[in-house]
């Protein structure tokens, strides 16, 4: 690793990992955060119940997008890393960084947003910090939010064992948080349907664990993308897993501005989608579940664990050839050619 | 010439259609040694990301070539950068992968995390806005690519006159392809049979801008579209005018690239610059491969501007880009290579760049 923190570091791949596993878990190491989870998950002594405890700082341009800005982005984000561990979210806390010139509309605009997004993830914000930051010394604002969750014991899928055959599901088309993203950093005019898949999954996988008690593993897959969550799988469970490409759900506008700016649908970041692994004999009821849900009706199967003590990740492409699909390494930027 | 119209009703071929065509090429091939060039860093991509290697023939060699505008970025060019960004206290504005290459002395990624102003933008024309915005503040826009990208720059430039900004200065980065090709032909270094010509520098070059400089040489040049049934049968045909030594240009790419280009694209790279000789890693300079700002927009140019301290001196390093950039090696021929680079911490171009074939072949081609 260099000996100066770059902008990859931070870019949810390879260098973001190295940089937790090499640098904050050498100092920082405890059973909790060595899950390596989207939150942690910690028991109450003397309770039966136990809890989870996530925070994720928003750092985003542009602040406003279509189907979303950084406020709602700063809850939905929180909640649903508190629901892939199988916790109800219960409390947000809302740290605001802003810089000095920020318009107040545009501001008022944010904290609408924020307490829409609460409301429809039925969270509320019990304790809030504000700071302002000299002109350029911050970019308009940074909002850092915590939230914590009741993790009910038939919801808790930590302990149950991946295996060989076990199935790996995705929520729905891939990618359109990422590339819509980029599309709009190059001021590219773009149709109504073009826009962030931003949403709350705390109902449906909070459901979808209620009712499915061998959901092994589930992830929502933000930056880094799917290709990253099912590396992370693999090396957690130091196990194989094939994908198929032809089974990958990408919409049409992804697929062809994908083409366009040379990058893979599979890295691109998702903010309303996950990624679960249950068993084979619970899979096609799982699917029938989600299909019930406009958020997950395109839910697929996009392929299997093949083998045990063999940390790989491949993917079949669509003209039936088979080759390795790596994690996200270093920044996501558009082809030059 | 192919009939184009045939080869456009095939563009959506299917599984069982890919099968055939890896089955006729086996035939065709049968056992004798060829080898072809992808010239393109596109097609070198996603020949590895679709795995069309393990398809084909063992004695059917895929070599790749220098078509990746990251790669063939010289490590003088970026010292020089570095240096005069460093010296005239210059913020820099560029796009793509650029930053992480390595000179002499770091890369600008490295530079940026020192402390010094270094934009990546996902496209050139925000460089107008943001030295509008910031008057106070002097600008060194990085103009990178090939054919393709050129024309974006080109309009970018004519927007910084218009605007008329003072505080934003341009350095060419700019390469052109068919010159490139035949330095590549002439050196000889790597004896080959037939090319896969680039899909997206031939929509603005048509077929038109290869034949003046094949028409010398006797090789096959098929341009093909990056889809990965499009490069099989673009494989299928290259392969069948090797062995029927019929030579020149071939478009199986119909659907973007048409006999004269995007002649509206050419004329506006020529009102902005003309053609000078460039230095390309690992084939040093080439005559009449670069493009540089033509005097009436001199004022903006960064080279005739900012003068450097000292000559810049090259350090040695293990890197064999060059060599793989001409195709005479492969990337894991590198003693480097996946060791101590990887795209994490690349030591050369070729593992930086998303288009290189060193971070292709750490991408995919692993086991
Ligand atoms: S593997 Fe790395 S060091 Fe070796 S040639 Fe490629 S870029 Fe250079």
């Amino acid at each position: 690793m260099s000996n100066l923190i770059l902008l990859s570091h931070g870019s949810g791949g390879d260098s973001t990992r190295q940089l937790i596993e090499k640098e904050f878990l050498k100092f920082l190491s405890n059973p909790i955060l060595n899950e390596l989870l989207d939150s942690g998950v910690f028991e109450i002594p003397g309770s039966s119940f136990k809890m989870a405890l996530t925070t994720d700082s928003y750092v985003i341009s542009p602040i406003f997008f279509k189907n979303g800005d950084i406020g709602k982005l700063s809850v939905f984000g929180t909640v649903n890393d508190l629901c892939v561990v199988g916790a109800k979210p219960l409390f947000l806390s809302l740290g605001l960084i802003i810089e000095e010139g920020l318009d107040i509309n545009d501001l008022r605009k944010i904290i609408n947003s924020i307490s829409e997004a609460a409301n429809e993830a039925k969270v509320k914000i019990i304790t809030g910090d504000t700071k302002v930051v000299e002109k350029n010394k911050g970019d308009k604002i940074f909002i850092n939010t915590t939230g914590i969750g009741i993790v009910e014991s038939h919801r808790d899928w930590r302990d149950r064992p991946v295996q060989k055959g076990d199935v790996v599901i995705v929520s729905g088309p891939i990618g359109d948080h990422g590339i819509y993203i980029m599309l709009e950093r190059l001021s590219i005019q773009t149709d109504e349907e073009v826009k962030s898949d931003l949403a709350n999954l705390s109902e449906v996988v909070l459901g979808a664990l209620d009712r499915f008690d061998q959901i092994k593993f589930v992830r929502d897959a933000t930056r880094g993308g799917v290709a990253t969550v099912l590396n992370e799988i693999s090396q957690k469970y130091n196990l194989t897993i094939e994908v198929y490409e032809e089974e990958i759900p990408v919409r049409e506008w992804v697929k062809n501005a994908s083409e366009v700016l040379g990058i893979d649908p599979i890295y691109s970041a998702n903010e309303g989608k996950f990624v679960m692994i249950i068993s084979q004999n619970q899979a096609q009821d799982l699917l029938n579940y989600l299909s019930l849900y406009p958020l997950t009706k395109d839910a697929k199967i996009i392929g299997y664990v093949t083998d045990i003590n063999k940390p790989k990740t491949y993917l079949v492409t669509r003209i039936g050839t088979k080759r390795i699909l790596e994690s996200l390494k270093g920044d996501i930027l558009p082809r030059i050619c | 010439m192919t009939n184009l119209s045939v080869i456009n009703q095939l563009t959506k071929i299917g599984k069982i259609e890919v099968e055939f065509l890896v089955r006729e090429i086996s035939q065709l091939v049968s056992n004798e040694n060829y080898t072809i060039m992808e010239f393109c860093g596109t097609h070198t991509h996603e020949i590895s990301r679709y795995g069309i290697r393990s398809l084909l023939p063992k004695s059917l060699s895929l070599k790749s070539g220098p078509g990746c505008p990251v790669c063939v970025t010289a490590e003088e060019d970026i010292d020089y950068i570095i240096q005069i960004v460093e010296k005239y206290d210059l913020s820099v504005i560029t796009f793509g992968d650029i930053v992480r290459v390595p000179g002499s002395k770091g890369s600008l990624s490295y530079l940026k995390a020192k402390g010094k102003e270094v934009l990546v933008v996902y496209s050139p024309l925000e460089s107008v806005k943001i030295a509008k915005n910031n008057p106070n503040k002097n600008y060194l826009l990085i103009g990178i690519g090939f054919e393709t990208t050129v024309p974006t720059l080109a309009y970018t430039i004519k927007k910084i006159v218009e605007e008329d900004l003072k505080n934003i200065y341009y350095f060419s980065l700019h390469k052109l392809t068919p010159p490139a090709m035949k330095a590549l032909l002439d050196s000889g270094e790597v004896k080959l049979d037939g090319i896969i010509g680039p899909g997206h520098v031939s929509t603005i070059l048509g077929v038109k801008g290869w034949q003046e400089i094949l028409k010398d040489y006797k090789i096959p040049f098929v341009i093909m579209g990056f889809e990965p049934e499009d490069i099989i049968w673009g494989i299928y045909i290259l392969i069948q005018k090797i062995k029927k030594q019929e030579y020149g240009v071939f478009n199986t790419y119909g659907r973007s690239v048409s006999f004269e280009g995007n002649l509206v694209a050419q004329e506006l790279v020529n009102e902005v610059f003309y053609i000078s000789e460039a230095n390309w890693r690992g084939f040093g300079i080439i005559p009449n491969s670069g493009l540089e700002l033509k005097p009436q927009y001199q004022y903006l140019d960064a080279k005739k501007i900012f003068l450097l301290n000292e000559p810049i001196k090259v350090r040695k390093t293990g890197c064999r880009c060059g060599e793989v950039l001409r195709g005479v090696i492969e990337p894991y021929q590198c003693p480097l290579f996946a060791k101590v680079c990887t795209p994490d911490n690349p030591k050369g171009p070729c593992m930086v760049s998303s288009e290189g074939s060193c971070a292709a072949y750490y991408l995919y081609e692993r086991n």
